[in-house]
């Protein structure tokens, strides 16, 4: 694997299996009574968001948490950042203080990769969202979801998701969620397609390596996942689309088009919902919705990415782990 | 009056001849002229060209010395070979009255290094609301007759349909930013492949073309000439040679950056490749190289757009868009005309110093290399090559895409009007 964690498209298919066998490991750990490993003590990670995020940002921190990781947490709102810190001094302090891994939201697409590549600081950047890039973790957790699903817990370890069928559908233009799924779920051998009004899929998608489709419906009865991307609604005032009953009635998901998928397919989204818009309640919160659980494997996900980045060779669970909490 | 004799150069890279300076012009052009008096300039296998003139540099002063001086800029300048540059408009205060045209003009004259021509802002504030007072500025000083908003388009037809007219009276010419505002609203780089990899806004070639094809159109209406700067796309190419062809009134420019550069550097998201018309792709390129050889793009202009460190050693979206040019514009131009065989050094000649001159209304500029004209010369020694070192330029910006990039050619000497700005490659 590469030091860093920037875009999706930069795992092999080994890495990306073993992120998602490791995660699996991991998840174990979520079962016990006592859910913390020794791995990364007296390790610091700071988590900089430049941009406003729940979710993500105590995903990671739980994540780093269960390894037992100093958490610093960085917010640029109130910080010097709003006071025109630029990104390069702001890593530049924090690599001062000695932290051993970095990881990024950022609004600006490309500002993980600038700052792994511009010799500005040296630890581990992790990629928790740039711009409408990438979101590696994400789609990661998104994998693993389906892998579980899809082939099964013990039955997936191993394997990667080869000829399973994907669907994403939604704001592909601005959604960095779409681009990393694409790059990874392609490694992993599944079947991607991309639903969307033509005014929100971008000029250039010809090379990406998945096929395009302006019909919900044609593709649901095709699709072992579904994966609804959130559509903001203020993207129909710049006429990305008419109104937003208009894009529900053609782009949402309701009980009647669920229905229409085959009968072990999966509804996923990643999070947070707009209900009424590209999904409503009932699909939501039915058995087949994986939100919750997408949720709760993203922590997986993040604990097995930051031991495989900073944890080195030694193993991340051991049999009988020889903890403060269990002495 | 000093003489200068620079003995064997290849003139415009033909025939090997002595060219003796007298004062401020050209005394003698012939074989083995006599030395007597003369300070020698041996130039055995060096190419003779006039002095480049560019029409489109930005100086940056009044506003912002930290990026560069009129001073600084015509010093890089000359170390790049020119003699002359136009100096857009849009500095702090904005060029767009006859005071700060006058002052820029004044500023070229002290600083000795090049001429220094003012262009005048179409508009009052570069807002493209309401007409500057053109003929002020051109009655000025500063003779002023190029008149442009770049660095924004004039986007409104009615306003960019009086400009057109009005100049007329005088003999101007408007150089229009072709950027159809609306289409790249959030554009971080050109719209396509790598863009939607990237995740970068998308800046669509169709905001340049509808631009100019509705401006060629108005230019035809009226009656005008219009000039395009910074022309980036085959598809500009196709409406500029179709408007040729019907016979409007049209020049272009072609930037050397978008001669040799694309989009595929983009994807190490390191803002210096971070310009504006963005970078294009490899089509487009080849495009607009095969039309600076057939004479639909008429000059090459350097777009020399200085700008401070900081504003660059950031993340994409939140760096200055812009790159400076004028001490590598020769080199690139022999790498990507020159060595490819479209265009032989009088072909560069003409683009680079007698047209841009023409249309620019310059006297005394991209003249030929013959007895009496002006002494505005620039000698090259096209059989270097080596790595671009930002280091040694002596514009006060460093924000270059070549650094480190191998690239054929050096200016060794310099003559503005006899006068040497640049003796064996360094400033005199």
């Amino acid at each position: 694997m590469k030091r860093h964690l920037i875009s999706a498209a930069d795992l092999t298919r080994d890495d990306a299996v073993l992120i998602l066998d490791t995660a699996e490991e991991m998840a174990r750990v979520a079962d016990r009574p006592i859910k913390k490993l020794p791995t990364l003590r007296g390790r610091t990670i700071c988590n900089l968001f430049f941009e406003d995020s729940t979710r993500t940002r105590i995903s990671f921190e739980a994540a780093e948490k269960r390894l037992s990781a100093d958490v610093i947490n960085f917010a640029a709102k109130g910080s010097s950042v709003s006071k025109g810190e630029s990104l390069k001094d702001t890593a530049q302090t924090l690599e001062a203080m000695g932290v051993d891994a970095v990881v990024i939201r950022h609004h600006a697409s490309g500002a993980p990769y600038r700052l792994a590549n511009s010799g500005w600081i040296d630890a581990p950047v992790i990629n928790a969202g740039d711009g409408t890039h990438q979101h590696p973790t994400q789609a990661l957790l998104d994998a693993f979801t389906m892998r579980r699903r899809l082939v099964g817990r013990d039955a997936g370890l191993g394997k990667g998701l080869d000829g399973r069928r994907i669907t994403l559908v939604g704001d592909v233009l601005h959604s960095r969620v779409a681009r990393s799924n694409v790059d990874l779920l392609h490694t992993l051998g599944a079947e991607v397609t991309l639903v969307a009004p033509p005014t929100l899929v971008p000029v250039g998608v010809e090379t990406w390596p998945c096929e395009i489709s302006y019909s919900l419906d044609e593709v649901l009865p095709k699709s072992d996942a579904v994966m609804m991307l959130r559509v903001q609604r203020e993207r129909m005032n710049a006429a990305f689309f008419p109104t937003e009953r208009e894009y529900s009635r053609r782009y949402g998901l309701d009980a009647a088009r669920m229905a229409r998928m085959p009968e072990d397919a999966i509804v996923m989204h990643p999070g947070p919902m707009v209900r009424g818009m590209e999904i409503t309640a009932e699909v939501a919160d039915s058995d087949r919705c994986t939100v919750v659980e997408q949720v709760a494997n993203g922590v997986s996900i993040r604990m097995a990415v930051l031991y495989l980045l900073l944890g080195g060779s030694e193993p991340a669970v051991t049999t009988a782990p020889r903890t403060e909490e269990t002495k | 009056m000093s003489k200068i004799l620079i003995r064997g150069a290849k003139v415009l890279g033909g025939e090997t001849q002595d060219v003796l300076i007298d004062g401020e012009t050209i005394a003698e052009v012939g074989q083995d002229l006599s030395a007597e008096g003369a300070t020698v300039v041996e130039a055995a296998g060096q190419i003779l060209l006039p002095g480049l003139v560019d029409l489109h540099t930005h100086l940056r002063e009044p506003g912002r010395e930290d990026s560069e001086t009129v001073l600084t800029g015509t010093r890089a300048a000359a170390s790049g070979g020119y003699t002359a540059v136009f100096a857009m408009a849009n500095t702090f205060p904005v060029a767009d009255t006859a005071g700060v045209v006058e002052q820029v003009w004044r500023l070229g004259k002290e600083s000795g290094y090049c001429d220094v021509q003012p262009i005048g802002a179409v508009t009052v504030g570069l807002e493209g609301k309401k007409l500057s007072e053109l003929g002020a500025m051109h009655e000025s000083a500063a003779r002023v007759t190029v008149f442009s908003d770049d660095g924004k388009c004039v986007d409104d037809a009615v306003i960019m349909r009086r400009a057109l007219e009005y100049v007329k009276a005088f003999g101007g010419v408007v150089a229009q930013h072709a950027q159809e505002p609306r289409l790249t609203e959030g554009a971080q780089m050109n719209e396509g492949i790598v863009s939607a990899e990237l995740g970068l806004g998308g800046w669509p070639a169709v905001a340049e073309e509808s631009i100019i094809a509705r401006d060629v159109l108005l230019a035809e209406h009226v009656g005008s000439r219009v000039h395009i700067c910074h022309l980036s796309t085959a598809g500009s190419v196709e409406i500029v040679r179709w408007a040729k062809s019907r016979g409007i009134d049209v020049t272009a420019e072609v930037t050397p950056h978008h001669l040799l550069l694309t989009d595929e550097l983009v994807r190490s998201y390191n803002p210096v490749y971070k310009v504006n018309p963005p970078l294009r792709t490899e089509r487009d390129v080849m495009a607009l190289r095969e039309a600076l050889a057939d004479g639909t793009i008429d000059i090459v202009a350097t777009d020399h757009a200085p700008h401070p460190h900081e504003d660059k050693d950031c993340e994409w979206a939140a760096a200055a868009m812009g790159m400076v040019g004028l001490e590598t514009a020769l080199s690139v131009v022999q790498e990507t005309m020159v060595e490819t065989g479209l265009l032989d050094w009088a072909g560069v000649a003409e683009r680079m110093s007698a047209a841009p001159a023409r249309i620019g209304g310059l006297s005394g500029h991209g003249r030929p290399v013959s007895a009496g004209e002006p002494a505005n010369l620039t000698l090259v020694d096209t059989s270097y090559r080596g790595p671009v070192d930002p280091a040694h330029f002596a514009s006060r910006s460093r924000n270059t895409p070549y650094e480190g990039r191998e690239l054929p050619g050096r200016v060794t000497h310099t003559f503005l009007r006899g006068r040497a700005t640049v003796v064996d490659g360094k400033l005199a």
